[in-house]
């Protein structure tokens, strides 16, 4: 393999000669209003907005709105569907993260041996990932339905009994979001595992062969710990974008049959835009925001003591 | 450990089969996109007629052409504003340690955490007030907002690393930092920009939910945007919808195929940082 997957800076700080503190003239601070008035713009203060309203019974048109406390998050809590989609959420994360990583990780390792289509298959792959996902969506859609590819290739390897309308039954649509996202984004995590692979030397891996150590062994002492880095950033892509779906479930099943395949992102949707109902929408994304905070401050701890443990 | 082997050969039989099943959805793709309506053979066996119809239909239909230029200029404009805004607000939170500089890094970090959808509905609001919805323009907005705090992180981590030799020299000479940043800092940051750019650009061009809210009702559409009312028109005719499908993936394919190294290095590499 010729390419090096990782980005470097040029040079790294090592200087021999004497510091000079002196020359030093930081940069002015005003070089960071740009981004910074952008971003308060965009994103801190409609969130901050967004908290507040989420304690009104705010329309999204009217000017008079009421403070109501608690009466949102109480509401959600009342509300069979909305809670139907936190568990959807996280039932969604969860699948991705554990297949999506695991088939990334055994594809990496794949291409990442000595067979003679490794860089056409890292490029194939891959290519799913930057296609547009609600376009994946509409193409799986079709594949999945009743006359779909699917079945049609259930058919031709003599298994009829299979065929089904597999986003129209409720126990199988969310698997079916689940494979869709998949596929697509496997060969992302398959990339970053990659670049993790490339960085370990050859020479220990090779040590470790002369020795005589097993293969399952060698990947388990060697391979585990220095892929830490790789693991971290793959599991923490995935989770919170299994927690923020909403395209997929758009163009897939609309969040149906029924509410089978709701998430917390398409609920907010629809209770906005659908039902007007824009304080329970954003006491819902208020929810979403807790839940991704809490996931990434609980697996940044986690995976940065092994990560630490482990080098 | 080098050679290939027996086994190297197996491995590569089963890798050569996933693949297969990877690009088995894009060969329905495109087996489905030029077969004529009336075919209506099994969607895996091979087009025997194929047409061209579908795609000038779709194209028609679909209005694909102004949304291709749509996309095409919210991408691009908003891209080059996060970069540049994301690189300048880099240089001094990267090199001073006063409690202003690490107060507002942490600050711009919490953009990470948040969910857009906390702010994607208020903002709908002061969008709406500005006269902004249904332009172009309040989504080159909001992306240039949006993709501050991933970008900034992606340029402080990377400006860190490296030596700040060069700079000191510049300033020495007299140079105005607006110069050192411009003609010193900029070159080398390079390598983080292509990744920036790459990752941003994808971004960007895939995203489906904020012009769903901020171009509703308007006759301005962003390729996903266009391709999802096409669905949503064409409901069962297939043949069509998958023409706009391909004709909307083809750019993309073809930006990634000529350009797969720096992009796949882009993915890869600014996740290390």
């Amino acid at each position: 393999m010729t390419a090096d997957l990782k980005v470097r800076p040029p040079g790294r700080a090592v200087s021999a000669a004497p510091p000079l503190r002196r020359s030093r003239v930081a940069p002015p601070w005003w070089f960071v209003l740009p981004a910074l008035l952008l971003f308060a713009f965009v994103v801190l203060v409609p969130s901050a907005r967004g908290v507040y309203y989420a304690f009104t019974d705010w329309d999204g048109l009217d000017p008079d709105f009421a403070f109501i406390g608690l009466r949102n998050f109480i509401d959600i809590l009342d509300d069979g569907d909305a809670l139907q989609a936190v568990w959807h959420t996280l039932l969604i994360a969860v699948a991705v993260t554990v297949i999506q990583n695991g088939i990334g990780l055994l594809l990496a390792l794949g291409v990442n041996s000595m067979i003679k289509t490794r860089n056409f298959l890292r490029v194939l792959l891959f290519a799913p990932a930057v296609i547009t996902p609600i376009v994946t969506a509409y193409l799986w859609r079709n594949l999945l339905g009743p006359d779909g590819a699917v079945n049609s290739l259930l058919g031709t390897v003599g298994l009829n009994s299979w065929q089904q309308d597999w986003l129209g039954d409720p126990d199988l649509a969310l698997w079916m979001v689940v494979l869709v996202v998949v596929w697509q984004f496997s060969g992302y995590s398959m990339v970053i595992f990659l670049a993790g692979l490339q960085s370990i030397p050859r020479e220990i891996y090779e040590a470790a062969a002369i020795d005589g150590t097993a293969p399952v062994r060698r990947f388990w002492s060697i391979v585990r710990p220095l892929l830490a880095p790789a693991i971290t950033i793959n599991l923490m892509l995935s989770i919170i974008g299994g927690i923020k779906l909403f395209d997929q479930v758009y163009a897939l099943t609309g969040g149906g049959p029924g509410h089978a395949t709701d998430t917390i992102s398409t609920l907010i949707y629809k209770d906005a835009f659908t039902l007007g109902d824009f304080g329970y929408s954003i006491a819902l994304a208020v929810v979403l925001t807790v839940i991704v905070a809490v996931v990434s401050a609980g697996q940044f701890t986690v995976l940065n003591r092994n990560e630490k443990a482990a080098s | 450990m080098n050679r290939y082997t027996k086994r190297t050969f197996v491995l590569e039989m089963v890798m050569v089969a996933v693949g297969i099943v990877f690009a088995f959805p894009v060969y329905v793709l495109v087996n489905l996109a030029i077969r004529q309506p009336s075919d209506t053979s099994s969607p895996i066996r091979p087009t025997t007629s194929p047409t061209f119809d579908n795609f000038t239909g779709a194209w028609r239909e679909a209005g694909l052409g102004g949304a291709l230029i749509n996309s095409v200029l919210v991408t691009t404009v908003s891209v080059f504003i996060v970069l540049a805004v994301s690189a300048l607000a880099a240089y001094p939170l990267a090199r001073s340690a006063a409690r202003w500089s690490r107060g507002t890094f942490l600050l711009i970090m919490l953009g990470l955490i948040l969910p857009f959808q906390l702010a994607s509905l208020p903002l709908y609001q002061t969008i709406r007030d500005l006269g902004l919805l249904g332009s172009i323009w309040s989504l080159v907005l909001f992306y240039a907002g949006l993709q501050v705090p991933f970008t900034t992180f992606l340029y402080v981590g990377f400006l860190r690393a490296l030596p700040r030799d060069f700079e000191d020299a510049a300033s020495i000479d007299g140079a105005s930092p607006f110069k050192t940043f411009r003609y010193v800092v900029l070159p080398m940051l390079k390598p983080i920009t292509v990744t920036a750019l790459v990752l941003n650009a994808v971004a960007v061009w895939n995203d489906f939910f904020t012009p769903l809210l901020y171009l509703s009702g308007s006759d301005q559409q962003t390729v996903p945007v266009a391709v999802a009312g096409f669905v949503g028109q064409f409901v069962s005719d297939w043949n069509l919808i998958f023409a706009a499908l391909l004709i909307s993936i083809v750019p993309v394919l073809a930006v990634y195929l000529a350009l797969q190294r720096s992009i796949i290095n882009g993915f890869a590499g600014g996740l290390k940082g």
